[in-house]
């Protein structure tokens, strides 16, 4: 949890939420509502997980370990945002 | 995890996609393994993606809880293997690499240990002639990815010993996998079909009959299958599926599995599917959304 959250200096929840839309947006061509579970519809197989995975840390300079490494939060556009908000310390709470 | 209590690691030969996968498997199982390749390089690349590897399959919850992670030592000697619980083969589905591979391990290691190769379609007794004790030889036909799929085919040849089989559903009962025993010959059960599936699928895309979203679609959904024929070779490698298709070829002289012309097109071109970022479908750097 050392990793400093650079690359999301000051980033709120709309930036990221819109940043991890657009990246599946472009990765699934097509647009994906923020609550829908991407492993549940099919629209992604497990091994998309780990690509989630590297991209969030890569593009908001957090590490996902432990705990946080589980399937729930990668399901939802919403989780994600939610994750990188808590990870990068952009909300504290 | 130096103790006497510790378990002892089982070598893993060829650090590619399923020697890799294999090694996940192991250390989230708590066996160490010492992977072994030809070049410093790839074994360098190789501890990096079990690290990955490891992550996805945590994520998945597909390792026991409350077991510590085997040890992984990676080595380009294959001496070092001397003091393995067995081995695993996942080299090049080829002949002549299998056969020095399979030979020195089987050197390497005391009379007794068993050597698994992980083969696609050579049958096994074709290749115990390769080692020196025929009776420690056997197949495992793992599945990709390994570590998130937990059903092998288990393939006894004719000169397999009762001992090497039995060691092996032990350490496969170990690592989490259901074995289906099956009989030797040409691709076994699933590459005797799968890959003429494959084969017929990508003709069936050549001759623009359909596309390969349209092929996918109708086996996953009139059929059911998880995954289409095209998406799944994908993930095998078009070019161990070409690979695979000469093998059985050569050993059927059925023309069915004659790989068209568009698998050898894209074998050509360096489009491997999943590992490369393109095949049938396009791949992102970490593995394609399908």
């Amino acid at each position: 949890m050392s990793t400093q959250p650079t690359a999301n200096a000051g980033l709120a929840e709309p930036e990221i939420r819109a940043g991890v839309g657009a990246f599946l947006a472009d990765r699934l061509k097509g647009p994906v509502e923020p609550d829908t579970d991407l492993f549940a519809t099919g629209l992604v197989s497990s091994l998309f997980a780990l690509e989630l995975v590297v991209h969030l840390e890569q593009a908001y300079g957090i590490a996902v370990d432990g705990p946080d490494l589980r399937l729930d939060n990668f399901r939802t556009v919403d989780a994600m945002t939610a994750l990188v908000l808590r990870l990068s310390g952009s909300t504290d709470g | 995890m130096s103790d006497n209590d510790s378990p002892r690691p089982i070598a893993v030969l060829g650090a590619g996609v399923m020697g890799t996968g294999i090694t996940t498997l192991a250390l989230g199982n708590g066996i160490p393994v010492v992977l072994v390749d030809l070049s410093d390089d790839v074994l360098s690349t190789a501890r990096a993606q079990v690290r990955q590897q490891s992550r996805l399959a945590t994520m998945m919850g597909a390792f026991p809880g409350g077991r510590a992670a085997g040890e992984l030592t990676t080595t380009t000697d294959i001496a070092d293997i001397a003091g393995a619980a067995a081995v695993i083969e996942s080299v090049t589905e080829r002949v002549d690499p299998k056969a020095a591979v399979l030979a020195a391990a089987s050197a390497a290691v005391v009379p007794g240990t068993p050597i698994v190769s992980n083969t696609s379609a050579i049958p096994v007794d074709e290749m115990a002639q390769w080692v020196a004790r025929p009776e420690d030889f056997l197949g495992v036909h793992f599945m990709n990815p390994p570590y998130l799929i937990r059903t092998v085919e288990l393939i006894r040849g004719p000169r397999t010993g009762d001992a090497a089989l039995a060691a092996v559903r032990g350490l496969l009962d170990t690592l989490g996998q259901k074995a289906v025993l099956v009989g030797d010959g040409p691709g076994f059960v699933i590459n005797r079909i799968l890959q003429r599936m494959i084969n017929e699928a990508a003709r069936i895309v050549e001759e623009g009959v359909a596309d390969a979203e349209s092929v996918d679609a109708a086996f996953t959904g009139c059929l059911g299958h998880r995954s289409g024929p095209l998406a799944t070779a994908d993930i095998i490698g078009l070019d161990n599926v070409v690979d695979s298709l000469w093998v059985l070829l050569e050993r059927t002289g059925d023309e069915g599995y004659r790989p068209c012309e568009l698998l050898q097109r894209k074998v050509k071109a360096g489009e491997h599917g999943r590992k490369t970022g393109h095949g049938f479908y396009e791949h992102g750097p970490h593995g394609g959304a399908r």
